[in-house]
């Protein structure tokens, strides 16, 4: 049966009438890691993904790829054997198709091509997969996170820094949240004045309170100052924040671009403090590249992935041409002079970059990462999420591209933050409470759509779209699915955990994040991984710990035969086997073997897969 | 000679020792005849012990009267000795000069050395080439053991005993013999139980620029061809490299006389190339001043992990041979004493899970390293910081780092399946630079029987195989895995080895910290798991016992 894809465009008109799929079979899909091998399938295009399921009967593996997450479709020149199709996706997986009939490789090009560049919010997953299913869980899944409760948490409001009302309905800033804390000594004129003379009415606004030191980070926009223009407001502002911290005589401005940049700012009427003008501030350039930079530097890392064959040398060279690692430990080096300011100089810092919602979120995010043990717990990530990015008006359907729109607002802002968090991971292992998958998947729902969570703009953008009435919020689906993102060998008690992390920022200790962009593919061998073990080792500690819990009780009560008997069988059927090799929850990371021979090829030898991954443990020697 | 001679200042107090990420020792320098000691006097500080032999150059420098020695050591660690007083200064400096570049054998540590611990095996007696045969014999009867080499008179860097062909005799062996670089004719390396195929070793064929054949030669390599199988000719050099061994009257096995035979060009650098990207390796990694690009670019130019890279792909392809294509594989570059084994050794951790034990691994070091004529006490005289004057023909190389960093990779992408962790290799390549023990002098077998190493040093396996060392030096996620494992060896799925690279660069107390937890974690786990167990036997025993305790 074949049906013609155009008819596919038209189904999100018809989704909810239970319509056949469109399919065609005899799809190859060709796996790009080994030798041009290539399983044999169907192709199904549904309303949300495009999935191909193997022929054979033994396997039927599936592959899903949600079309939210397709970054580009691509149609080589027919060959004789059929027309290919390159499907890339924003997670940098990319699946080649052949298919047999030249018509069908055009329909499907056509049909991806649309679904998969969605041109109104309505059309995204989120707002048109049953989004209205369960009323109360979805209002239940908005009030998981509470982020006055953070505020409260890290103390805020108190004698220093108060709520305002200022931006209720948003009328000072749009792009900031309604409710937002300032020095208790910022009247409302001044708020207004200050705003008024910031980028887009970004004024400085409390971000992050460290009650160790009473310094704290705050954020905002560059000013309009241009070459002399100056605000009496902004100034008092300045001051006020300053004032806010008993502590210390100045506060920090970290203009988070290259000074260069700053100052080219200035000629369109914008820039950066005077500080002839603004009395005890000190001025930091730390030199973030602006998006455009930063989405080629990404760009150069992917193509980079899709080298085949490459040598020691091309990959290096590559690395260090596209310059990635060098704006990680820019991103990194502004977050550490930021906690470093706040934690050890007792000194507040006021954070901007142009508009103040990419580098400022980057460096803000961070420095709180360094800095408060919480923010590298789970919940605690997704506060910070919530608050230093999606409140403050990170601009996440542009960023990411959720609606075809202007390619040039495209960038990896929040990328290079997981990156640097996971590069924080890799120095701190027992630091943080998540694992690496945390970090991938929280990154995937970025782009992918299926939360309202990152849709529009603003926390403005998404109350006009009456997200929490129409969509399901991610962190209650993360939170649940917990287990399998958890560091075994995270503790609460460790010292990793306790204060202010100091990472090492020398260029060698920054490394290539191979689980995100040189994801295992299809026919790769599964790799032992040692946070994956201590996984299964501490669950089955747990296990053991609730058997001895047991024991001991049914042990002195002796007497109770009958009962113990009973229950002792019924447990050691379930229970470890006495040899360590064979126990049942470890089995399972034995190496499986590899693919059939073909798969490793003289010419080819080199593009096996790869593996490891996890924690790396070392250990000194004396 | 005495060491008294070289030693003219013997002791020093007010010394001042710096290293990075650790606190200053202010303390008492002494020299002794092997070692440089600085210790503080106080009880809680540790002192500095550092062998003579570990030193691989140093530097001195003057502000007044203050002298610094920069000391600079194999094992790739920088110290820095302010020596109050210039003469004092001079003096330990050139008594340092004098006695880390000792030329005699009979002078380094291990002759003096006596061990501070029970030997319960005496590790020169471990891994007897007897011992490992009857393992062979065990699974086929087509090898013999020949000692046509009894007196080292064939083959001067190979063992009195080889395993052969049991069809060919020892004068074929003589006469293939005279036709291999320095006599190293093709012996076995590994049997590959599964399905019987081997992988065999030798020289460089001597064809020279006339295309010389040698037919006994032939026969030995075609003697372990099964009927109507091809075998594969590994030459870990390129074709370019090859033909040029021709005109210094070397070369490779031609397709016309040896029609069973496909041959493979593989690109392993000499080991003058790989001394030189060691060198520009440790720079890169010690200059702590360079940006991102710089570091980059810097680590690429070093070409260390192309290195790396190119080993373990060739190492791959031999075990591809033999376990996938059903193949018997001889391995061979120049004198097949350096790339050749790197090869061999790394196919037999892919294909055989003993190599990947404590046991097994060392065996496989003995048996591919040493009894194979790695010339360690050449490729190991100078490390990382020498600058080649104390020996006029340059011929250090990092050799068996490279296979130590190799099998570091494997062991970072198979991190269950080895039995040992990485503190083995790193211990490894501390003790092939130097050692109190005995195992890594010498350049082969007989230079070793020379030197009657066996009876007046201590073997290094004599202290890793005491329990409390083995246990130290065990992998606790390992879980015995008996099949083949395939390494990646995408650019991007090799790593800088920072266990040696970057060890004295960067504070490694978070990582051996997350190294104590899994140890922790794993070690709680089988704690509970006795206790439960033994519950469960006691709770068994209470239910046996129940009829009685009705009765009564």
């Amino acid at each position: 049966m074949r049906i013609t894809f155009r008819r596919v465009c038209d189904i999100f008109g018809t989704r909810k009438t239970n319509r056949t799929q469109p399919m065609v079979e005899n799809v190859r899909l060709i796996d790009r890691t080994v030798s041009r091998k290539a399983t044999v399938g169907t192709l199904y295009l549904s309303a949300t993904h495009t999935i191909f399921v193997e022929n054979n009967p033994e396997t039927r593996k599936e592959t899903w790829v949600l079309h939210s997450l397709v970054a580009s479709v691509e149609r080589p020149p027919t060959t004789p054997s059929g027309s290919h199709l390159v499907i890339r996706t924003k997670n940098f997986q990319v699946l080649e198709l052949l298919v047999p009939q030249e018509r069908d490789a055009t329909d499907i090009h056509a049909s991806l091509a649309r679904l998969s560049r969605p041109e109104k919010y309505s059309e995204l997953y989120c707002l048109s997969i049953n989004p209205t299913a369960n009323k109360e869980e979805r209002e239940e899944s908005w009030s998981f996170l509470d982020l006055q409760a953070d505020y409260r948490r890290m103390g805020v409001p108190n004698n220093l820094w108060v709520g305002t009302p200022a931006n209720s309905e948003y009328r000072v800033c749009d792009t900031y949240p309604s409710e937002l804390f300032v020095p208790k000594s910022a009247t409302p004129p001044v708020i207004v004045g200050s705003s008024k003379f910031r980028s887009r009415g970004r004024f400085p606004v409390l971000t992050y309170f460290h009650q160790d030191t009473l310094a704290s980070i705050c954020r905002c926009s560059q000013p309009l100052s241009g070459f002399s223009a100056r605000s009496q407001e902004d100034e008092q502002m300045m001051q006020a924040i300053m004032k806010a911290n008993p502590g210390s005589e100045y506060i920090y401005v970290v203009d988070t671009r290259p000074k260069l940049n700053a100052m080219a700012n200035r000629a369109a009427g914008k820039g950066y403090e005077n500080e002839d003008h603004y009395t005890n501030i000190k001025l930091q350039f730390i030199g973030i590249e602006n998006i455009h930079v930063m989405r080629n530097s990404q760009q150069k890392i992917i193509d980079m992935g899709e080298v085949k064959t490459p040598s020691m040398g091309d990959f290096l060279w590559g690395l260090e041409s596209s310059g990635w690692l060098k704006h990680i430990k820019a991103v990194l080096d502004a977050g550490v002079f930021i906690a470093k300011a706040v934690a050890e100089e007792g000194v507040s810092v006021v954070v901007h970059c142009s508009d103040g919602w990419d580098r400022t979120a980057q460096a803000c995010s961070l420095a709180s990462v360094l800095l408060d043990p919480y923010y590298r717990t789970m919940k605690g990530l997704m506060l910070l999420i919530e608050r230093d990015w999606v409140s403050f008006g990170h601009k996440f359907s542009h960023r990411y591209n959720h609606l075809d729109g202007d390619p040039k607002e495209v960038s990896p802002v929040i990328d290079q933050f997981v990156e640097c968090v996971w590069q924080l991971s890799e120095q701190f292992p027992c630091a943080f409470e998540f694992n690496e998958r945390f970090l991938i998947q929280l990154r995937r729902h970025v782009y992918s759509c299926q939360y309202g969570n990152f849709l529009g703009n603003s926390q403005k953008e998404r109350r006009d779209m009456r997200l929490r009435e129409r969509t399901y919020s991610l962190w209650p689906q993360l939170w649940k699915d917990r287990a399998q993102y958890v560091n075994p060998l995270y503790r609460a008690d460790h010292t990793q955990t306790q204060g202010m992390l100091r990472p090492n920022t020398t260029p060698y200790c920054f490394k290539m994040w191979k689980g995100m962009y040189n994801r295992l593919e299809k026919s790769a061998p599964p790799r032992h991984s040692p946070a994956d073990l201590l996984t299964a080792v501490r669950e089955e500690t747990q296990q053991l710990e609730q058997e001895l819990t047991n024991h001991q009780e049914v042990a002195p009560r002796g007497t109770a035969h009958s009962g113990t008997k009973q229950g002792i069988q019924t447990r050691s059927r379930n229970a470890p086997d006495e040899h360590p090799s064979l126990r049942p929850s470890l089995v399972l990371y034995v190496f499986t073997g590899l693919s059939p021979v073909d798969v490793y090829c003289w010419v080819l030898w080199g593009v096996g897969g790869g593996g490891g991954g996890g924690a790396t443990a070392k250990s000194k020697m004396s | 000679m005495e060491f008294a001679e070289l030693i003219k200042t013997p002791r020093v107090d007010g010394v001042v020792l710096r290293r990075p990420f650790q606190p200053t020792v202010e303390g008492t320098l002494c020299l002794t005849g092997h070692h440089l000691i600085l210790s503080s006097r106080q009880d809680n500080t540790e002192e500095l012990w550092l062998l003579h032999a570990n030193i691989d150059c140093i530097e001195k420098r003057f502000v007044g009267t203050l002298g610094t020695i920069i000391v600079k050591c194999k094992d790739l660690r920088v110290i820095q000795l302010d020596i109050p007083g210039m003469e004092e200064c001079l003096n330990i400096a050139s008594s340092i000069e004098a006695l880390s570049t000792l030329d005699s054998v009979s002078l380094m540590y291990p002759f003096f050395y006596r061990p501070m611990f029970e030997v319960i095996e005496d590790g020169w007696n471990s891994f007897l080439p007897e011992d490992s045969f009857k393992d062979l014999e065990s699974m086929t009867d087509e090898w013999r053991l020949s000692d046509v080499n009894q007196d080292y008179c064939v083959c001067a860097s190979y063992p009195p005993l080889v395993a052969v062909p049991k069809d060919v005799d020892d004068d074929t062996l003589r006469k293939a013999a005279a036709f291999r670089h320095a006599g190293r004719f093709p012996v076995l390396s590994y049997y590959h139980k599964k399905n019987g195929m081997v992988m065999m070793r030798s020289g460089q064929p001597l064809t020279g620029t006339n295309g010389r054949r040698c037919k006994e030669d032939e026969k030995l390599i075609n003697a372990t061809l099964r009927a109507g199988k091809r075998g594969y000719i590994i030459d870990t050099r390129t074709i370019a490299v090859a033909q040029q061994a021709k005109a210094r009257g070397g070369g490779f096995e031609s397709e016309a006389n040896y029609p069973q035979w496909r041959r493979i060009h593989k690109a392993i650098e000499r080991s003058s190339v790989l001394q030189e990207s060691l060198i520009k390796l440790v720079e890169a990694c010690n200059d702590q001043s360079h940006n991102m690009d710089r570091w980059l670019s810097k680590l690429e130019a070093s070409n260390w992990q192309t290195h790396v890279k190119e080993i373990l792909t060739t190492a791959c392809l031999a075990a591809q041979c033999i376990d996938r294509e059903g193949a018997s594989v001889l391995v061979h570059g120049t004198e097949g004493t350096d790339s050749t084994l790197q090869v061999t050794s790394l196919a037999q951790i892919i294909l055989d899970p003993t190599c990947r034990t404590i046991r097994g691994f060392q065996a496989l070091v003995e048996r591919e390293w040493l009894q194979a004529g790695h010339p360690f006490q050449q490729r190991c005289v100078q490390s990382a910081y020498g600058n080649g004057s104390s020996v006029k023909v340059r011929c250090e190389a990092p050799v068996f780092l490279l296979f130590l960093d190799c099998v570091w990779q494997i062991l970072r992408q198979f991190p269950c399946s080895f039995q040992f962790s990485e503190h083995f290799l790193v211990l490894l390549f501390e003790h092939a630079y130097a050692s109190q023990f005995g195992t890594f002098l010498g350049n082969s077998a007989a230079e070793r029987a020379k030197l009657k190493l066996s009876q007046k040093t201590v073997s290094l396996w004599s202290w890793v195989n005491r329990p409390q060392e083995a246990q130290r030096l065990s992998n606790p996620l390992y879980e015995a895995n008996s099949l083949v494992i395939w390494p990646s060896v995408a650019p991007q799925s090799l790593l800088l080895w920072e266990g040696v690279f970057l060890r004295w660069n960067r504070s490694s107390r978070c990582l051996d910290e997350a190294y104590e937890e899994m140890v922790h974690i794993i070690e709680y786990n089988k704690e509970l798991q006795n206790k439960v167990n033994s519950l469960r036997r006691q709770l068994a025993e209470l239910e046996t016992d129940d009829p009685l305790q009705h009765t009564e």
